[in-house]
């Protein structure tokens, strides 16, 4: 097998732009009920484990637990609307509606599909983390206006979720096995990215292994130093990291798809 | 075969995918219409993969559901549309672009008679407009009906090649008289040296002469049932493919 083939850069073209309009044009239909999770999830994770949990914990690296945890419940919801957008929404709009077929039988490519797709994917990350921010805000637990990057940034780094979510959607072979990266991947990534407690409370084995593999560890450094209005050069390293990842997955995942659609 | 070259319009399918597509329209066997959508916004958003302005568009979708009917039913979402309305949809959809070339894949597949007849009606329409039609089917009514050339095809290789009319003459010959299997039946035939076949309790005579047949054979070899009848493509069908169950 050719593994050159997974690394062929896909053509960008406006039929992309198309498919994208299609699912925001979905997502408006409803637009009442996909504006509410955003508003809802951080109130009710601020309250159990920021208010609750957090009356046992001092502060931690100088700050209350409470706002330690705010830009985390950020960056979880970032992994979470691309992902879970480009791995069950992708495929069912693939296996299930038959949508992409519809849509490939008109002038549109394929890779307009898949891209579209993912653009898509980091616009609803990009859509929670705005909505999530006036929530947070109204506890004090930001600082602006440096939290107000957090909106580009949540683009980009939606669209690394997008992609890999599109890699499970593109391999997996029924609906129910997307359960399985979910359990071994996007979990862990939830609890050991810095989410919830500092990564140098692992060991240090633990440590690199979150910063060399998991995405979210570099998210939830960049937004965390943006709520608390601390950004430093630091970050560009952090930055560049998802840059090469997103990158690297936008044209994997592009591939992997066009494998399985194209028999 | 494992290849060889295609040509739509002249142009090679594997250069000019996108010009091709934007003047062909597809009608697949499965209806993957959208269920995110009603049926007018099917069709609207369809037509922005084509880039028809929306203006147009509109106007364009209003036509096409008055064309199939459908008028009554644009903000029903197409999940609780019946097989033949959805049927007819999809056929809009594929009209949207105003397609020179339409290709349908079993379209009145699991129809009831009323929604076969009315998808017969529309693609003869179509067909008078100019549109090119290519279709499958395993109707072989639906064929003679719509085909002015058709192949009929076996394991991926084209058996014959021809209009309906010609095809049956050629090989069947215009009627078939058709009785039931009984040996002193065929030895009676053998002696007449009549061109005949034998099929399940069935027998077969193919000819050009029904009437005279029948009245020979009534008198000649003292059968009691006879049926005479117009040779249709489906016997030309069964004749080159056989009767054994295809997987």
């Amino acid at each position: 097998m050719d593994i050159g083939m997974y690394f062929k850069p896909p053509e960008l073209t406006s039929g992309a732009f198309k498919v994208w309009r299609r699912n925001k044009d979905v997502f408006m239909k409803n637009v009442k009920l996909n504006f509410l999770p955003p508003f809802i999830e951080p109130l009710l994770y601020l309250f159990a484990m920021g208010f609750g949990l957090g009356m046992f914990i001092e502060e931690i690296d100088g700050v209350p637990y409470v706002n330690f945890i705010a830009p985390a419940l950020i960056s979880v919801s970032v992994m979470y609307g691309a992902f879970f957008e480009c791995s069950y929404g992708s495929y069912v709009r693939m296996y299930y509606q038959k949508t992409f077929d519809a849509i490939i039988a008109t002038p549109l490519s394929i890779e307009d599909v898949i891209i579209g797709e993912l653009l898509w994917g980091a616009t609803r990350s990009t859509i929670s983390a705005t909505l999530m921010l006036p929530v947070i805000a109204l506890f004090g637990l930001i600082t602006f206006p440096h939290s107000l990057l957090i909106i580009p940034f949540a683009f980009l780094a939606g669209l690394l979720f997008a992609c890999l979510g599109m890699c499970i959607a593109a391999v997996t072979p029924n609906i129910m096995s997307i359960n399985y990266p979910i359990l071994l991947f996007i979990t862990p990534m939830f609890l050991f990215s810095g989410t919830f407690f500092p990564l140098n409370v692992l060991p240090e084995i633990v440590q690199y292994i979150a910063l060399a593999i998991l995405p979210l560890t570099h998210v939830v450094i960049i937004i965390r130093a943006l709520t608390f209005g601390a950004p430093g050069w630091f970050l560009l390293t952090n930055l560049l990291w998802i840059l090469v990842v997103c990158a690297l997955g936008f044209v994997v995942s592009v591939n992997m798809m066009k494998k399985r659609l194209v028999v | 075969m494992t290849s060889g070259t295609l040509e739509v319009f002249g142009l090679d399918v594997n250069v000019h995918q996108r010009e091709i597509k934007f003047k062909m329209g597809v009608v697949p066997q499965e209806n993957n219409l959208d269920p995110d959508f009603t049926v007018y916004e099917n069709l609207l958003i369809f037509s922005r993969y084509f880039d028809i302005p929306e203006d147009e568009a509109k106007k364009r979708v209003d036509e096409l559901l008055e064309f199939v009917h459908l008028e009554e039913r644009r903000d029903t979402m197409t999940d609780s549309l019946s097989g033949g309305l959805k049927r007819r949809l999809v056929l809009a959809r594929a009209l949207i672009n105003r397609p020179r070339l339409l290709i349908l894949d079993e379209p009145t597949v699991g129809l009831d008679p009323q929604s076969r007849h009315l998808m017969w009606d529309k693609l003869k329409g179509l067909k008078k407009q100019g549109v090119t039609i290519v279709l499958t089917t395993h109707y072989l009514e639906e064929a003679s009906q719509l085909c002015d050339r058709l192949v009929i095809m076996d394991n991926g290789k084209i058996l014959v090649e021809g209009s309906p009319t010609d095809l049956i003459q050629e090989h069947i010959g215009s009627a078939i008289v058709e009785t039931d299997k009984d040996p002193k039946v065929i030895s009676c035939l053998d002696v007449h040296q009549v061109n005949y076949e034998v099929l399940g309790e069935e027998i077969q005579i193919y000819t050009d002469k029904p009437q005279e047949i029948t009245d020979h054979l009534l008198s000649e070899c003292k059968l009691t049932s006879v049926t005479a009848r117009a040779a249709t493509l489906e016997d030309v069908f069964l004749k080159l493919t056989g009767r054994k169950l295809r997987e």
